[in-house]
């Protein structure tokens, strides 16, 4: 295995950070997440309307602060789970969005987990004040525990640094 | 051809071809890659055609050695580096670990190298890596501009200190350092510490007089002057004991083994001489070009700071700026699209996922640093570029806000 460091994007990556599909904050969603943060570098936010009789995603539309392989995965995304009721739509990973992406570089992997973990966010959002479905676990999934350690990330790097800092003033 | 590369192969080739070309190109990613004077280019071409190595004893090993000598001499002349020796590598990372690792490989007891805390990563990792071999590292602080903090240094140079390394001209920020004065704070208290500057950023674009402000060591490279790339240099000052860090033959200098890079050194002798002649004149052109786009941009787009000092004391040639709410990898691609290339301090960007260094000691916000453009001019620009990527940036920036959440903005 070769082992350069490429971060070459596939053409429909290109694509879909040019024309992304369901952009934008949504007025009349039932249900909204977001995963990541500003600092992090990685924000995804993802709209919902659901069809309450049915459970089923209606419309999905996402806001994204993030690298082309993060804006082209939540457009993906919002695009497949339209039509789909909220236990498949549960059941999408990150490594069905990176195939369908023609294979996200390793580098970029985090970008789907991240996209899935809003996801995840917004389905649990929905059913905060429901009645929640057998299939909804109640433990955390790897993908939402992955978004959480992103957004912690930021702060034990800032832990890091003030570490480093303290040093040198030991050195005083 | 092996599965994984035909893969790969195969991916970026497709990813050229859905990548429109922009009917207008302008390149100002000079950090990570750099254009060519046509002249330095004719040369390479010439000396591939006709010079030979050299080490040996022939005719085209004679002419290549007639292409070192002179690029030595137009190198050493351009930055009044005093008598010492000076050793060709492929690249100006090449230089400053021959330089940290080479020196601390000859130590005879002293363990301690000072390192501003902005220095390029082939300055800081080598300085790091020695951390494993008993020597001891500390990182002298920045203010907001980059500037380092002279009391800070001061305080830290004492009699177990080896080395000190600070850039002339920060690569990202450009900051202009006052390295008279740092050496000036280092030797009077120790004549024998050893003080490098990493100058691969300041050739060409600052004045510079390395026996004057009391260098021992410089390193250059070949491609940030518009030369080509695959040449650096390492200027040692007479008496300095350093030893090799690669070990083999067929090279002209005890330093540095393998077959010297004839054809680039040709071509950075021709950029040196291009540099010195017309010195005056590159640098007026591109602190007009540097202005310019830094002016432009702060007229047509909000939310946006410049990170580095203004004026006189930032690099003619440095244009780095932050775009909130607009991260940087994504920028690059959207200005790539419009012809525009240039790189970002933004985490995504990197191979580890951490934002600028450079930018974090300089105590920006992650946010500020994830949303960094770096973009650099060079006597090659001219105002039609300038005025074609001020025109592109407003839409680029506006398009990639325009996906950001709106919740944050």
């Amino acid at each position: 295995m070769s082992s350069r460091i490429p971060l070459p994007y596939s053409p429909k990556v290109l694509e879909l950070f040019r024309s992304p599909k369901n952009l934008g904050r949504m007025d009349d969603a039932n249900a909204i997440a977001a995963a990541g943060s500003l600092a992090c570098g990685d924000m995804i936010t993802i709209y919902l309307k659901i069809d309450e009789q049915a459970e089923r995603i209606i419309d999905a539309s996402f806001e994204s602060y993030g690298c082309a392989a993060n804006i082209a995965t939540a457009s993906l995304l919002t695009e497949i789970i339209k039509e789909k009721s909220l236990r498949e739509a549960w059941s999408i990973s990150w490594k069905q969005l990176s195939d369908e992406l023609g294979g996200l570089p390793p580098i970029k992997y985090h970008c789907g987990i991240l996209a899935v973990g809003a996801l995840r966010r917004a389905i649990r959002a929905y059913y905060k004040d429901r009645v929640k479905p057998d299939w909804l676990p109640e433990e955390l999934t790897p993908d939402e525990r992955h978004a959480l350690e992103e957004e912690e990330l930021v702060k034990i790097l800032s832990k890091r640094i003030s570490v480093g800092r303290s040093g040198q003033d030991k050195d005083q | 051809m092996r599965k994984d590369l035909a893969e790969q192969l195969e991916k970026v080739r497709s990813l050229i071809s859905a990548h429109s070309r922009s009917s207008r190109e302008v390149y100002l990613d000079l950090e990570n890659s750099g254009l060519i004077f046509e002249e330095s280019l004719e040369e390479l071409i010439e000396a591939y055609r006709s010079r030979g190595n050299p080490s040996i004893t022939h005719r085209p090993g004679w002419w290549a050695l007639e292409v070192i000598l002179e690029a030595e001499a137009n190198l050493v002349e351009f930055v009044n580096a005093g008598n010492g020796e000076l050793v060709f590598t492929h690249s100006g990372t090449e230089a400053n670990n021959l330089a940290i690792m080479g020196l601390a490989r000859a130590s005879n007891g002293r363990r301690k190298i000072l390192v501003s805390a902005i220095e390029h990563l082939s300055v800081k990792f080598p300085a790091e890596r020695l951390q494993n071999q008993g020597f001891k590292l500390v990182e002298i602080p920045v203010d907001g501009e980059g500037f380092v903090n002279l009391d800070h240094l001061a305080s830290q140079v004492d009699g177990d200190t080896l080395m000190v390394s600070i850039a002339a001209v920060n690569h990202e920020i450009g900051t202009i350092q006052d390295l008279k004065s740092i050496a000036e704070i280092v030797k009077d208290k120790n004549s024998e510490i050893i003080v490098h500057t990493d100058a691969c950023d300041a050739l060409g674009r600052v004045p510079l007089d390395l026996e004057r402000a009391r260098i021992d060591m410089a390193s250059f490279s070949g491609h940030k002057i518009l030369a080509p790339k695959g040449v650096g240099a390492l200027f040692i000052m007479e008496g300095i004991k350093i030893e090799p860090i690669l070990h083999g033959q067929l090279s002209s200098q005890r330093l540095w083994p393998g077959a010297e890079n004839i054809p680039a050194i040709a071509g950075f002798a021709k950029a040196l001489k291009l540099f010195r002649e017309n010195f005056d004149e590159y640098r007026s052109k591109m602190i007009k070009l540097r202005d310019t786009l830094i002016d432009g941009i702060f007229e047509r787009v909000d939310e946006v700071m410049l990170n580095g000092p203004r004026g006189d004391n930032r690099a003619p040639d440095n244009v780095n700026m932050s775009f909130l709410y607009c991260e940087g990898e994504a920028l690059t691609v959207e200005l790539s699209l419009r012809g525009i290339y240039v790189s970002s301090g933004s985490a995504c960007t990197s191979r580890i996922l951490e934002p600028s260094h450079v930018l974090l000691a300089i105590g920006k916000p992650y946010e500020v640093a994830h949303g960094s453009i770096l973009m650099k001019v060079s006597p090659m620009h001219d105002d039609e570029d300038i005025k074609y990527v001020l025109e592109q940036i407003p839409e680029a920036v506006n398009r990639i806000r325009f996906i950001s959440p709106k919740a944050v903005m």
